[in-house]
C-alpha cells in the first residue's frame, strides 16, 4: 500500500506571527517546521503501511523557497521519500493553486492508494486543499477522519459530524483528511533523524508540473486592508486568597444569571 | 459590480433550518437583490422557513441516499450554473458540509475560495470578505479579483438571524448528476453522541475546562458547575486532543464558536485557537494558576488561583444556595 501525505512547512507557532508589510502575506522567512497538524497524517500513514505489510509512505510539500526542514521531520518519523515543489512564483498562491500544484506532483509520484492531508493547516487554515486535490484527481474523499481502517481495497472511516460521527466507506484509491488526535504522532528517533538526511527528496518547479497561473496573479483574490480589531479590555484580575469563589458568585449575581 | 443573485447553502436539523443557515440568509438579503437557498436533500419541510427568512427560491437536490454532500451538492450546483442561473456569490457555513462542497465546487468552477470570514460587503474593490487573524487581533479584508461566482464561507454567529416576513419559497429540483468514482463514498451509519442540557453553541452560560485541570477525571468539576448554572460544558483543543472529552465539546477555531452571556474558562491558558471561539462572549471569567496566561487579557474577572480549590468551593456555595 502506497500512501502520499501532504505536509506543510510553517513558521514556528511558538513565535508570534507577523505580516509582510508589502504583500500582507504571512512572513515565512524564518525556519519552517512541520505543521503539527500534519504529524497525525504522517503517523496514520506509517501505521497503515505497517498493517498492510508492504508499500511505503511518501510526503509532498509546496514552498516558495527551497525550505525542507519540516519535510525532514516527516522523513525522520519514517516516511521513505519526499517531493518538494519549490518556486518563487508560488508565493501568494491561493488554496486552489496549492491544490493544483500538489495534485500535479502526486501524479508524478506513481501509483498511489491513499492520499492523506490534515483538516487544515495551522497558519493559513483555509481548510479546502485536501478536498480540492480529490476533485482534481477525480477521487472519492472522506474528510475529518477520526478513525481509519483499510482492509484489502476498502477504506472505512469514522467521519466527524456536528452531532457525533458517521461511518463512511469507499474503495481505494481515495483521499482522507485526518483530525488532530486521531493517532499519537511518534517522536523521530536519533536513528531516524540521521537516516532522514540521506532519504531522497525530488524537487520540481511550478512549470515542471505544468501549473501556470500561480502566486498573487493567479489567486483570484487580493488583500485590500489589514486593520486592528477592537481590543477587548481586560477586567479585574485578583490572586485567590481562598475567597475568590465568592467574587465569582457576586459577579454572576450582578449579571442576574443566578 | 452589483450582487443581483446570491445563493446560500442551506442546512436543516430535521424539519427546521439550522440557525447558521438563517444567519447567512439575513446577511444575504442585506447585500443581494435576490436570494436563493440551495439544499442538499429534500426541502419541502423547510421551504416555508427559508422563504420567511428571505429566500425567494429554493433549489433542492432531493435525498442524497447516503452520498457525501461534497461531491453530490457541488455537482448539482454546477449543473444549475451550467444551465444558465449563475450567482454572483455563494455563501457557505464554515462547517463540515460547507467546506467539502465549496472545495469541490471551486475546482469545478475554477474559482478561488475565501474561508473563515465574519463579514462580507460590496465596495469599489468589488466583493470583500473579512476574516479575523492572530486570534482576532487583526482583521484582514480580501477582495475577489476575478469574475463570479465568488465562493465564501462564514464562521457561525457572524450575523444575526432575523425573519424577513417573506412568503414560502418555491422549490425547484436540482438533480444530482452522475458522480462517477469521485462520488462513490457511502455513509453506512450515523452515530449521535448523547448530550443533556443546553447545546454548547446555544447555552447562556458555558463552563470550559483545559489542560490546567491536570487529569481527565477532574473534568467532572467542569460538568458539575455547568449543570448547576444550567449551562453547557466545553473544552479547549488540548484536552480534546488528549482524549478527555469528545470533539463535540471543543470551543475554538476548529470547534464551536460560542457567544454566551457568561463564559467561564477553568484551567485554560488562552491559546489563539481557543480565543477565536469564545472572545465574543458577553462576560468572561477565567481561573488559571499562571498570572501571565493570555486568557487574563480578555477576562472581565480573572482569578489567579488553583482550579482544584476554586471550583469545588464555587460548587459548594452554589449548591448551598439551592
Amino acid at each position: 500500500m502506497n500512501i502520499v501525505v501532504c505536509v506543510k512547512q510553517i513558521p514556528d507557532p511558538a513565535t508570534p506571527g507577523a505580516l509582510d508589510s508589502a504583500t500582507n502575506a504571512l512572513k515565512r522567512d524564518g525556519k519552517l517546521i512541520l505543521d503539527e497538524s500534519d504529524g497525525y497524517g504522517v503517523e496514520m500513514a506509517l501505521q497503515l503501511v505497517t498493517t498492510a505489510g508492504s508499500g511505503e509512505v511518501s510526503v509532498v510539500s509546496m514552498a516558495p523557497n527551497g525550505e525542507m526542514s519540516g519535510m525532514r521531520t516527516a522523513l525522520a518519523m519514517g516516511a521513505a521519500k519526499g517531493v518538494l515543489v519549490s518556486d518563487p512564483v508560488l508565493a501568494g498562491s491561493d488554496a486552489l493553486t496549492t491544490a493544483k500544484v500538489l495534485a500535479a506532483a502526486i501524479k508524478k509520484m506513481g501509483p498511489v492508494d491513499l492520499i492523506i492531508g490534515a483538516t487544515e493547516s495551522s497558519d493559513g487554515y483555509t481548510g479546502t486543499v485536501p478536498e480540492q486535490i480529490a476533485e482534481l484527481l477525480g477521487m472519492p474523499s472522506i474528510t475529518f477522519a477520526k478513525k481509519v481502517e483499510v482492509s484489502g481495497t476498502t477504506l472505512k472511516v469514522n467521519r466527524q459530524s456536528e452531532a457525533g460521527y458517521d461511518e463512511v466507506e469507499c474503495q481505494l484509491p481515495a483521499l482522507i483528511s485526518v483530525t488532530a488526535g486521531v493517532v499519537e504522532p511518534r517522536y523521530p528517533s536519533f536513528k531516524g533523524i540521521m537516516a532522514a538526511k540521506s532519504k531522497p527528496v525530488e524537487t520540481f518547479t511550478a512549470s515542471d508540473l505544468g501549473v501556470t497561473a500561480t502566486g498573487w496573479a493567479g489567486s483570484g483574490q487580493k488583500i485590500v486592508s489589514v486593520t486592528q480589531a477592537e481590543a477587548r479590555q481586560a477586567g479585574e484580575v485578583v490572586e485567590d486568597d481562598g475567597t475568590a469563589f465568592e467574587k465569582i458568585v457576586a459577579f454572576l449575581e450582578n449579571l442576574k444569571v443566578i | 459590480m452589483t450582487i443581483n443573485n446570491i445563493w446560500v447553502f442551506a442546512q436543516a436539523n430535521g424539519d427546521v433550518p439550522t440557525t447558521g443557515t438563517l444567519e447567512l440568509l439575513a446577511k444575504a438579503r442585506s447585500i443581494g437583490a435576490s436570494v436563493t437557498a440551495f439544499v442538499g436533500g429534500d426541502a419541502a419541510a423547510i421551504a416555508g422557513a427559508l422563504g420567511e427568512h428571505g429566500a425567494t427560491k429554493v433549489y433542492a437536490t432531493g435525498d442524497l441516499a447516503g452520498k457525501l454532500s461534497g461531491p453530490a451538492v457541488s455537482a448539482a450546483m454546477k449543473a444549475i450554473i451550467d444551465g444558465g442561473d449563475t450567482p454572483n456569490v455563494i455563501m457557505f457555513p464554515q462547517n463540515y458540509e460547507g467546506r467539502d462542497i465549496m472545495s469541490r465546487l471551486s475546482v469545478k468552477l475554477d474559482r478561488t475560495v475565501l474561508t473563515n470570514n465574519t463579514d462580507i460587503a460590496e465596495s469599489a474593490d468589488g466583493v470583500i470578505a473579512t476574516t479575523p487573524i492572530f486570534g482576532g487581533n487583526s482583521l484582514v479584508a480580501t477582495a475577489f479579483t476575478g469574475s463570479g461566482p465568488h465562493l465564501v464561507s462564514f464562521r457561525p454567529k457572524s450575523f444575526v438571524a432575523e425573519s424577513a416576513g417573506g412568503a414560502p419559497a418555491p422549490v425547484v429540483a436540482a438533480p444530482i448528476p452522475d458522480l462517477g468514482i469521485a462520488g462513490s463514498a457511502k455513509v453506512l451509519a450515523v452515530h449521535v453522541e448523547a448530550s443533556s442540557g443546553p447545546k454548547l453553541d446555544e447555552a447562556a452560560i458555558v463552563v470550559s475546562g483545559g489542560r490546567g485541570l491536570g487529569e481527565a477525571g477532574k473534568y467532572a468539576l467542569v460538568e458539575e458547575l455547568a449543570t448547576l448554572l444550567k449551562g453547557a460544558p466545553g473544552a479547549s483543543r488540548a484536552i480534546v486532543d488528549a482524549g478527555w472529552v469528545p470533539y463535540s465539546y471543543q470551543v475554538g477555531q476548529t470547534g464551536k464558536v460560542v457567544k454566551p452571556t457568561v463564559y467561564i474558562a477553568a484551567g485554560i491558558s488562552g491559546a489563539t485557537q481557543h480565543m477565536v471561539g469564545m472572545k465574543g462572549s458577553k462576560n468572561i471569567i477565567a481561573i488559571n494558576k499562571d498570572k501571565e496566561a493570555p486568557i487574563f487579557g480578555v477576562a472581565d474577572l480573572g482569578i489567579v488561583g488553583d482550579v482544584h480549590k476554586v471550583l469545588p468551593q464555587l460548587i459548594e456555595l452554589l449548591k448551598s444556595r439551592g
